[in-house]
């Protein structure tokens, strides 16, 4: 006797069958966002050497990669890229700490927050970069101008965000600290500070990306190195493939500075 | 013994562009030590205000109230709140160490006690699991051995089974009663459902809606623990329950027009 539509299979070998399919589907599709970038450095390479790009501003990876072999080995590269990462280090820090002290007082006391957040609001506004011929005027074309245009361009997102994740803490967390009695400081430590953590932390994964589009602007300005200054000058020399040597290294910095804060957040918030 | 909550007179009022709105008005009532007292009425009535002015987070217009402390070494009040009271960056084992820690209580008495509330509500294996990791109900009972592992002279609660399920709700109560039974704590506990309230009460206090002010009370004076089913079928709670229903029928008919 057989129904219409009855299954006679084992429903557990069944419903393997299309588990495994499903596991097949999902490892095809991380293999897209492998197949992506090759794809488009083939299609490239293969535009450029059959001429329907132009050479000229189009060098093809493999020539760029050979190029960047060659400056690799001469030190260029070292040189460069040390001379960045250093300004970039600076400039970040000396944005974020203060954007992220100045954020909690912000979120934390009402008054200051009054005080201070018009200036914030009128001043973030105003590209750090506009400022760089002043900014180099004052400090000169060492690395303190790169550090300051970069420290200035950092610390909005962090103070915004920071005092953003202060202000955003659900109400009813600082009702449980009132209730069991915290003080002052054990109400910062225990609510507030990591209550803004994860907001907090997305404004200094922002301001890491600022800081790099910074530096690339404020060393094709007034700079003797630097990876801006390596971009800048491949133009001048019409040396595309140095210049997209400079290019490849913000990309891959970037690239680097978001997973390393990325783990960061992972360390720093096991509770999300 | 004098009682444990002392409430006289007590009137808040909330001022708002729109006027001002009374949300309890002379409200007096007596709690005794170690009783368990159900605070029930229709919602928007005042009886989480109420809660709020004894938790100290709210500030009463006029009028009075007193918790008379047994121990000076004791906090006075630990309120157990709706569901997301517990913070979720801490491990449910520094959840109920809570209160303990923020008065800097002596680490071996905070291990003792929060192992021991931990066991309690069958939290042990969870003690090192994040909040985001739990299920309602759990997050509940976390809540719950954080105020009981504080130690405090009375409890509150504010509906903390609101936004639970059905059986969920159950297994909590029979808990929470069992919990309570030990220690005798006095407790005073804000609900919307009858049906809990005649399950853990001694005492049901009917509140009126805006103002806010106590209209009934009833005793409830029925062996611990009380069964779901026998609540149901007892002609006495039944009659109870339909009396109870009827004035909160009253007051939210009253409320609307």
């Amino acid at each position: 006797m057989t129904q219409s539509g009855k299954i006679v299979q084992d429903p557990v070998r069944v419903e393997r069958a299309e588990w495994k399919r499903q596991q097949t589907k999902a490892r095809l599709q991380q293999l897209l966002t492998i197949v992506s970038p090759v794809f488009l450095l083939v299609l490239w390479e293969v535009l450029s050497r059959t001429g329907v790009m132009d050479i000229r501003f189009f060098p093809p990876p493999t020539a760029i990669v050979q190029t960047f072999w060659e400056l690799l080995v001469s030190g260029a590269i070292a040189e460069h890229v040390g001379v960045s990462l250093y300004r970039i280090a600076l400039g970040f820090l000396a944005g974020v700490i203060p954007g992220i002290i100045i954020g909690l007082m912000m979120g934390l006391f009402t008054p200051i927050r009054h005080f201070v957040s018009p200036l914030v609001m009128a001043l973030m506004p105003i590209p750090t970069l506009a400022l760089l011929p002043i900014i180099i005027i004052l400090f000169g074309i060492g690395d303190l101008s790169k550090v300051i245009t970069i420290a200035g361009s950092v610390f909005f997102p962090v103070v915004i965000n920071t005092a953003a994740g202060v202000l955003n803490i659900d109400k009813i967390y600082l009702d449980v600290a009132n209730n069991y009695g915290a003080s002052k400081s054990q109400f910062f430590f225990k609510i507030a500070l990591p209550g803004a953590l994860p907001v907090m932390l997305e404004g200094i994964q922002m301001g890491q990306a600022i800081a790099l589009l910074t530096i690339v602007a404020a060393e094709m300005m007034g700079a003797t190195s630097g990876i801006g200054y390596l971009i800048w000058t491949s133009y001048k020399a019409f040396l595309l493939q140095n210049m997209f040597v400079g290019l490849i290294m913000i990309s891959f910095f970037g690239y680097l500075f978001s997973l390393l804060l990325r783990g960061l957040q992972k360390k720093l918030l096991p509770w999300r | 013994m004098p009682p444990k909550i002392e409430i006289d007179d007590l009137t808040k009022v909330f001022v708002k562009k729109t006027g001002s709105v009374t949300a309890l008005q002379n409200i007096s009532l007596t709690i005794e030590d170690g009783e368990f007292v159900c605070l029930v009425g229709p919602s928007g009535c005042g009886k989480t205000t109420l809660l709020r002015i004894l938790a100290g987070l709210e500030k009463h217009s006029a009028g009075n109230y007193k918790i008379n402390a047994e121990q000076s070494k004791r906090p006075l009040q630990s309120m157990v709140f709706q569901e997301k009271g517990i913070l979720p960056w801490m491990t449910v084992q520094d959840n109920v160490a809570f209160g303990l820690a923020m008065r800097k209580a002596p680490k071996d008495l905070i291990a003792k006690q929060t192992a021991y509330y931990l066991e309690k509500t069958g939290l042990t294996q969870f003690a090192s699991l994040y909040p985001s990791e739990l299920s309602g109900g759990m997050k509940q009972r976390v809540s719950i051995a954080r105020a009981f592992a504080n130690d405090p002279e009375i409890l509150l609660m504010d509906e903390p089974f609101a936004a639970l399920d059905e059986q969920n709700k159950f297994i909590l109560q029979e808990e929470l009663l069992s919990i309570w039974s030990e220690t005798k704590k006095t407790v005073l506990f804000i609900t919307h459902s009858i049906d809990e309230a005649l399950m853990l009460s001694d005492r049901i206090l009917l509140m009126s809606a805006q103002p806010g002010q106590i209209i009934q009370e009833v005793r409830i004076d029925r062996p611990r623990p009380r069964k779901i089913e026998e609540i149901r079928k007892d002609p006495e709670l039944a009659a109870q329950f339909v009396d109870i229903w009827q004035h909160l029928q009253k007051e939210v008919q009253k409320s609307r027009t």
